[in-house]
């Protein structure tokens, strides 16, 4: 047995810090909790926790089967809770248009690629030009690298601490 | 002995009879160590830390190639990356020392000073002692001069270029290749994903357990590049007691907790005065200002994902003033 107990957090347990102010605006901390984001969010909406210009860092709460994304660059996806399935097919349309993730209308045509089966801390690549889409029988948390697209989501005011703790 | 060879940037003196220890100088800067302290030296004056601090601070300098922005080594001593060149400081980021005229700086070739101080380290550095460990990992740095320790000192920090286990890429970390799982990580799932790949997309299709690659990691505080979105860098690591240095980046910088927890005391960057305490848990997001320094403390050892955007265009931007101080305002 370990001397030591790591803890990891999931959607129904987790223990938010905070931050404690001495002479500064708590916003310029822009502090959020991945697992109180996916917990409030919608199944497979993308929410912005971090940003960095063009940069974006999304979390998705994963419940039952997303529809199907693609990016032209690569993104990837770190699974913080539960266990997700990841379907990788070519893409055979025309890249999308703009940086960031892209709901496909329809399903990807190009040939199959793989498929990943992924538990919590496992991060898997989303390669430019693939169509990828996640599954997941209970409520998962994914974490993307990725660049702001048009379904990145930003709702900083209702996931960040403004105020003290 | 003076300089080593006829190009040398600094010079060595010979080891001292007592300690056992060299004094190395770079320009106007002298730098010289005892039994338990590193001194700095400039033409005006003396500043002592203690040696096992300054060696850690030291060995992340030369491994990070001064990294983004200014590394202090304490509130008076340290490093500003002007990415070829790097300005070498005393009290530029202290009132006191700036108001009184007490501050000192000179600018450097960063490849001359970074030869400098891995110098420094290979004659400071004693048999048994890792600066890049946690301290109750490792031997003390104390005392006089016996043996050397190139091993620790000759690691290189992972860059990933596109993704860790990818073929040709980093390689991930296993007993067999001499990353065993940390003492305070033994109880972390060593557990890999499912992948099935069809022919031909071996290059593409790629997951691995990073939480499991990250409690093997043999080192602290040494972010490495694990994965690759054109200029956004997923730097994790692992963390254990303090951050040998008050970072003052350049540049916005964000940190995601993935286990345990860490304080960050946060000070204005320019003064040093306190401006926040940030204690991030598993989960936890925030974002470090580019007008600040933070140091994080780790009571356990803990996993930390740090987030950089490595632009190029990034020094210009802050250079003209353009580069954002906070990433999102709301
Ligand atoms: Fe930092």
């Amino acid at each position: 047995m370990s001397d030591y107990t790591t803890e990891l957090g999931s959607l129904d347990d987790y223990r938010k810090g905070g931050v404690h102010i001495i002479n500064d605006d708590p916003r310029n901390y822009v502090f959020s909790n991945v697992f109180e984001v996916a917990g409030k969010s919608a199944p497979f909406e993308r929410v912005c926790v971090a940003k960095n210009l063009e940069y974006a860092i999304e979390i998705m709460r994963v419940e039952g089967a997303s529809p199907w994304f693609t990016a032209g660059h690569d993104e990837f996806a770190l699974c913080l809770d539960g266990r997700i399935e990841v379907e990788l097919m070519k893409h055979g349309g025309d890249a999308p248009e703009g940086d960031g993730a892209h709901a496909l209308d329809a399903e990807p045509d190009g040939p199959r690629m793989g498929r990943i089966r992924a538990g919590r801390g496992h991060l898997t690549l989303l390669p430019a030009q693939a169509a990828y889409r996640f599954s997941a029988e209970a409520p998962s948390v994914v974490l993307f690298q990725t660049i702001d697209g048009p379904l990145t989501i930003e709702r900083w005011a209702e996931i960040c601490q403004t105020g003290e703790e | 002995m003076s300089a080593q060879t006829a190009q040398a940037a600094y010079s060595a003196s010979d080891p001292d009879n007592y300690t056992g220890y060299r004094t190395f100088q770079i320009g106007g800067f002298g730098f010289r160590r005892d039994e338990y302290f590193a001194y700095v030296t400039w033409p005006d004056g003396s500043h002592l830390m203690p040696v096992d601090a300054f060696l850690r601070a030291l060995v992340r300098e030369v491994a990070w190639n001064f990294f983004y922005g200014t590394l202090n080594f304490d509130d008076v001593f340290g490093t500003t990356n002007l990415y070829g060149q790097v300005e070498l400081y005393i009290g530029r980021f202290n009132d006191a020392y700036r108001d009184n005229d007490r501050d000192y700086s000179e600018t450097i070739d960063s490849d001359d000073l970074r030869a400098t101080f891995q110098a420094m380290l290979d004659d400071w550095t004693n048999a048994g002692y890792d600066p890049f460990t946690a301290p109750q990992e490792t031997a003390q740095p104390f005392g006089r001069k016996s043996g050397r320790n190139p091993e620790a000192l000759g690691r290189v920090r992972v860059t990933a270029k596109r993704m860790v286990g990818l073929p040709d890429d980093a390689p991930l970390r296993t007993d067999e290749s001499g990353y065993p799982v940390n003492r305070m990580f033994a109880d972390v799932e060593q557990d890999e994903p499912e992948v099935e790949i069809e022919p031909g997309f071996e290059n593409e299709v790629q997951s691995f357990n990073l939480f499991a690659y990250l409690s093997r990691s043999d080192v602290t505080w040494n972010p490495s590049v694990c994965s690759v979105v054109k200029d956004s860098l997923f730097c994790p690591t692992s963390e254990e007691f303090i951050l040998p240095v008050e970072h003052g980046n350049d540049r916005v910088e964000w940190f995601i907790q993935l286990s345990d927890e860490i304080v960050w005391e946060v000070k204005d960057k320019h003064s040093g005065d306190p401006r926040a305490v940030v204690t991030m848990r598993a989960g936890d997001v925030a974002c470090m200002p580019a007008d600040i320094r933070h140091q994080g403390f780790s009571p356990k050892r803990s996993m930390l994902l740090v987030w950089e955007n490595a632009s190029p265009a990034i020094p210009e931007m802050i250079a003209k003033g353009e580069a954002p101080i906070v990433p999102v305002r709301f």
